[in-house]
Parts: structure tokens; C-alpha cells; sequence
């Protein structure tokens, strides 16, 4: 049985509203932080759960808040990232849906370690729906005393507030996000400096993802240590992994950190196996701007070791023969998946999602699609697929924000994996099944 | 952060208080922040963004009126044309194209009788893809706006029922 530290109580009838939460135990992380911890305390304790950022990045969130500038007389603030749009990926809608005083209450006990006194909740805006589940949320906590002045007599003083995005992935970037929340493009800045030092309105800020603020009340009712208890070695805790693609069973997952790949793509109790009777030919495992995975290397390691769900097990090979925990957004690929019809997919949404700041990642993204096109048309050539090679290396590391990775990654690892298919496509402009299927359909209609 | 000119209101009218209230949210002095929900809130209520309301809307936050065009052309969520009385977003991204997002576009083009990005006639219905929903383990997926509810693991059957329903209700 997998431990549940986020999602024990989601399946409970009415824990939407503050008072069945509260009866499955919310909020005493609140109580217990303000009444008989100070800021640095509950820092320390971050920081001793071993707790990394689960928006995709990984760094650890104790490390992360202790960079923030305390020494500056300017306010601090938290800003949450919920602007998930990363494809594959849904774990925070679900969250935010299904309990979103979880997040409230971390963003409480958060905002108090952090010395801030209004922080932000930035949501995607076509979640107007969830938006609106968390303003209901927030009137509830405020109502109850849990915001505002004075929480439960602590002296503390704290405004959330939730604001909605209009659209971009970009968005999901944090400093990108800042400039959003400012009421501008979402353009991301140079860094240094950090927003640590420099983030909303100039001032010192954290930005974190919604998972990773979620698992902040129960390190603090439980503490740090046995938080890093849970799960394996510098992957300690849980991960909800969201799972969808050509599986039995797509959904959200919580699972503990070490739990064996095969384990949770075979297993009943997780992704059930491949749907409709199909094999496994490869897996996206952290979203899709990580580097794709064929079969036997999702399973085992190069060296012929089980793959592990974490964080170095996943990134074991580096990116010959690995790839990246990322934010769990698990896509699962069936063998009458197109491998060049994905890519040209998942190329095509970084393109469109480039804020065309930088002209590797603008120009780069753009190139990059309309060779795939072409391939995936039937019209490509031998070369184009060295030459989308060559465009990845020259997007990657060469701009502002991780877009341009974002875009490369997955490139070059579905081409140094399946170049084979790639190859077939120029050979033969009828090699693609999944065109056939689409083409199929639409002569149908 | 009201003007103090006598121009009048219109795209505005009737949402002054919940302006307000957005604005307050956000430090004195750095009221721009509340442009993207404000954005939103015309746009709830006209339907698109008219060069006029975006206007206003500088005037009522006191920023230029190219920060608001800025902002509004670059997030997608903002119609700065006019779209039908439902627009239909489907999700094109690569987990929903794997089970079948392209068939719903493609279903849906041949069901309203319009292009993507095109309008029906009766103007009721704009069709529109969209980016990754979130929606990756329910998909095919598609938001209708201007409310943006999900309707999720689409099928041809579901697609017909949702359509007839927004007819039968206009």
C-alpha cells in the first residue's frame, strides 16, 4: 500500500468545504506553525525533508526559501505557480479541484515562513472553474480566521489572493509568470537576478509549484525527518504522477518516490497496463519537454538496473540513455503510436507557446516544426533529420528561459532513439499508421 | 483608481464595483497588475475585446493604451474579433491527439460546417483548437467559452447531445 501524504483524504465527501476539512484534520499545520514555530524553524524543517520543487525543475524548496532576501525592507512575497500547461501534465488541476484547502493551507504556513504578507495564487485562466473553487475557498478561510489580520491570534497578517492567467505556457516559467502578474507580457527575465532577490514588483519573492506547497502542512505536522523518511535517498516524499496516453487506467497518482517504472505502468492499482491489448513502445515521464524513452530504457537502466520513479533513476545515463522526472506528467505510448507524428506535435504547441523573445527559441521552434511537417507529410528529406538535430543543438542553452530546452529535448531524443522511424517516413510518405487512422476518419465524415 | 474624466463607462458599466475590488488587490501604485483580470471581466461581458474597451481600460487603470493592446494580443484567451455566442476550444496537444483529438476537430468542422477559427452562420457557434487543457488523462477534451466548462472524454454521441443542448438553448 502507497503512502498518501496529499491525497488520503481526497475522495471524502465534502472536503471541498473548510469544515469537513478541517474535521480530517486541516489546518492543524496552520495552528501548530503560528502558535509554536518561528519562520526559520519551519524553514529548517523544509529543508530537512529533503522536499524539491515539483513544478518539473527539482531544486530543493527548504534551499530555495532560504535564498530569499531577508534583509531587505521591502514586503516578500509567495506567489504560487498553478499555471500547469505543460502537456501530460494535470496533477495541480486535480488538486486544486479536489482539495484546494490543501493548497490554501500550505500557501498559509508558506507565506509565514517567508515573512510575507500578501501573497498570489496565479492560476491559468482557462481553469476559470478552478478559480473559482479557490475563491470560495479563500472567503471560507478568511471567514474562519485563517486570513486576514491577526490569524487565530497570532499577530500574523496575511491576504491570498488568486489571479488568473490568459493563456500562455510561458506563463509556467516563474519570471515569465512575475511579469504576467504585473500586467504585462509574459516575457521571462534574464537571471541573475533571481526573484529571490528581485522577483514581484521588485521585491524578494518565492515562486512555487502547487504540489510542492501542498506537501508543506503535513512536513510541518509530521516533521521534516519524516518527510526524508519517505521515498529514496535525495528523492524523498511522494509524487503525484499524472499518467494518461494509451493506458488503462489514466489519471493522478501518489506514489512514493522509488516505486519501480514497470510497477507503475503494469500495475492494477496504477496505470494498468497498455490499453486495448497493445505493447509498450516508449514513455514520455515527466512531461512532454522531457526526452522520450523507448521501451527498454523506460524499464531498465543501461546497465540493465529496474528504472526507478525518481528523480536520479530516471536521469541515470543522462540524456543518452535517461531522462527527467520533470513535473510527472507520465504519457504512455502504445506501438501503434507515431513517434514523428508526436513530435511534430508536441514541436508544433512549443512554437506556438514561444513568447519570441529570443530568436534561437522563436526562429528555432518554427524551423523545427515545419521540417517535421514535412517529414511527417511525406515530404522530407534524409537530411532534414540531421538538420533537426542541428536546429535542437542550436536552440538548447542558448536562451533566456527553458523554452528552448523544453523544444530541443525532446527532439533530439525521439531521433537519437527512433531514428529509424524517421527514416521509414522520408522512405516511405505512406510509413505513418497514425496519419492513416486520421485520414480514415475524416473520409468518414 | 477611478478617472477623474467625465468620459463615460460603457464597456465597464455595471462591473465598476468588481473592478474595484480586483484593483484592491494588488499594491497601491501597481493597479496594471489587475489588467489580466480585468481583461477578462470586459470580455465576460461584451463578449471580444473592442479597441474601445481596451481603451477604457487603460484609462481606468491610468497605463497607455498600447500596455492593454500589448497584453491582449499576446495571450490567446483574449478574442479581439468577435466569435460566436459559444466558442469551442479542443484541445490538439500531443496526450489528446494520442486518443483521438483529431478526430473531434475533425468531426466538429464537418458537424458546424466551418473551419477552424470560422463562425456558423447563425453565428451561435466559433471553433477554435487550443493548447494543453490539462485535461491529458480525460481527453479528447474541449472548453466552451465564455463560461470555459470542460467537457471531457469526448465520443461523436457526446459531441452531437452538447451541440443539440447549446441549440435547443439559444
Amino acid at each position: 500500500m502507497s503512502k498518501k501524504l496529499l491525497l488520503e483524504h481526497i475522495d471524502k465527501d465534502g472536503i471541498q468545504n473548510l469544515d469537513t476539512y478541517v474535521k480530517y484534520g486541516g489546518y492543524a499545520a496552520v495552528a501548530k506553525a503560528l502558535k509554536s514555530s518561528s519562520p526559520d524553524q519551519i524553514v529548517e524543517e523544509v529543508k530537512t525533508s529533503g522536499l524539491r520543487g515539483r513544478g518539473g525543475a527539482g531544486f530543493p524548496t527548504g534551499m530555495k526559501w532560504s535564498f530569499l532576501d531577508k534583509k531587505s525592507d521591502k514586503p516578500k512575497y509567495l506567489v504560487c505557480n498553478a499555471d500547469e500547461s505543460e502537456p501530460g501534465t494535470f496533477k495541480d488541476r486535480y488538486l486544486m479541484e479536489k482539495i484546494p484547502h490543501l493548497l490554501i493551507e500550505g500557501m498559509i504556513v508558506s507565506s509565514f515562513a517567508l515573512n510575507a504578507k500578501t501573497s498570489y495564487i496565479y492560476v491559468r485562466g482557462e481553469m476559470m472553474y478552478v478559480i473559482k473553487i479557490l475563491e470560495r475557498a479563500i472567503a471560507e478561510a478568511y471567514a474562519k480566521g485563517y486570513l486576514g489580520k491577526n490569524i487565530l491570534g497570532s499577530g500574523y497578517d496575511l491576504d491570498l489572493y488568486v489571479h488568473p492567467g490568459g493563456g500562455a505556457y510561458i506563463c509556467g516559467e516563474e519570471t515569465a509568470l512575475l511579469e504576467s502578474l504585473e500586467g504585462k507580457r509574459g516575457n521571462p527575465r534574464n537571471k541573475p537576478p533571481f526573484p529571490a532577490v528581485w522577483g514581484l514588483y521588485g521585491c524578494p519573492t518565492v515562486v512555487n509549484n502547487v504540489e510542492t506547497i501542498a506537501a508543506v502542512p503535513w512536513i510541518v505536522n509530521h516533521g521534516g525527518a519524516a518527510y526524508a523518511s519517505i521515498g529514496i535517498g535525495k528523492s524523498a516524499g511522494t509524487k503525484l504522477i499524472s499518467a494518461c496516453g494509451n493506458i488503462k487506467n489514466p489519471g493522478v497518482y501518489e506514489i512514493e518516490l522509488g516505486l519501480p517504472v514497470e510497477e507503475f505502468i503494469y500495475s492494477d492499482q496504477y496505470c494498468g497496463g497498455i490499453a486495448n491489448g497493445r505493447a509498450l513502445k516508449a514513455v514520455v515521464a515527466g512531461g512532454s519537454s522531457v526526452p522520450i524513452l523507448p521501451q527498454n530504457l523506460i524499464l531498465k537502466t543501461a546497465a540493465g538496473e529496474a528504472r526507478l520513479m525518481s528523480y536520479e533513476s530516471l536521469a541515470d545515463g543522462g540524456f543518452v540513455s535517461g531522462s527527467m522526472l520533470g513535473s510527472g506528467g507520465f504519457i504512455v505510448f502504445d506501438d501503434r503510436a507515431c513517434i514523428v507524428r508526436n513530435l511534430w506535435n508536441f514541436t508544433r504547441f512549443y512554437h506556438h507557446e514561444s513568447c519570441g523573445q529570443c530568436s534561437p527559441c522563436r526562429e528555432g521552434t518554427g524551423w523545427m516544426e515545419k521540417v517535421l511537417h514535412r517529414v511527417e507529410h511525406g515530404h522530407g528529406k534524409m537530411t532534414d533529420i540531421d538538420l533537426l538535430v542541428d536546429v535542437a543543438k542550436n536552440i538548447e542553452g542558448k536562451t533566456i528561459c527553458p523554452l528552448g530546452e523544453a523544444a530541443a529535448w525532446p527532439v533530439a531524443s525521439a531521433i537519437r532513439h527512433f531514428r529509424s522511424e524517421f527514416e521509414e517516413h522520408v522512405r516511405n510518405p505512406n510509413a505513418c499508421l497514425a496519419k492513416h487512422l486520421h485520414h480514415e476518419f475524416a473520409m468518414a465524415h | 483608481m477611478s478617472t477623474s474624466t467625465e468620459q463615460s463607462f460603457t464597456h465597464l458599466a455595471g462591473l465598476e464595483h468588481q473592478a474595484d475590488e480586483i484593483v484592491k488587490r494588488y499594491p497601491e501604485g501597481k493597479q496594471k497588475s489587475a489588467l489580466l483580470p480585468l481583461l477578462h471581466l470586459v470580455q465576460a461581458k461584451d463578449g471580444w475585446l473592442r479597441t474601445e474597451a481596451m481603451d477604457e481600460l487603460a484609462n481606468y487603470l491610468n497605463i497607455q493604451a498600447i500596455e492593454v493592446y500589448e497584453v491582449a494580443s499576446f495571450y490567446t484567451m483574449f478574442h479581439l474579433k468577435p466569435v460566436g455566442k459559444y466558442v469551442l476550444e479542443v484541445c490538439r496537444t500531443g496526450p489528446c491527439c494520442l486518443v483521438g483529438a483529431e478526430s473531434i476537430v475533425q468531426y466538429l468542422k464537418h458537424k458546424l460546417d466551418i473551419e477552424i477559427g470560422e463562425t456558423t452562420a447563425d453565428g451561435l457557434f466559433t471553433l477554435k483548437t487550443v493548447e494543453c487543457l490539462a485535461s491529458c488523462g480525460t481527453g479528447p477534451v474541449l472548453q466552451i467559452g465564455p463560461e470555459y466548462v470542460y467537457h471531457e472524454n469526448l465520443n461523436e454521441e457526446k459531441l452531437d447531445q452538447l451541440i443539440e443542448s447549446l441549440r435547443s438553448k439559444s
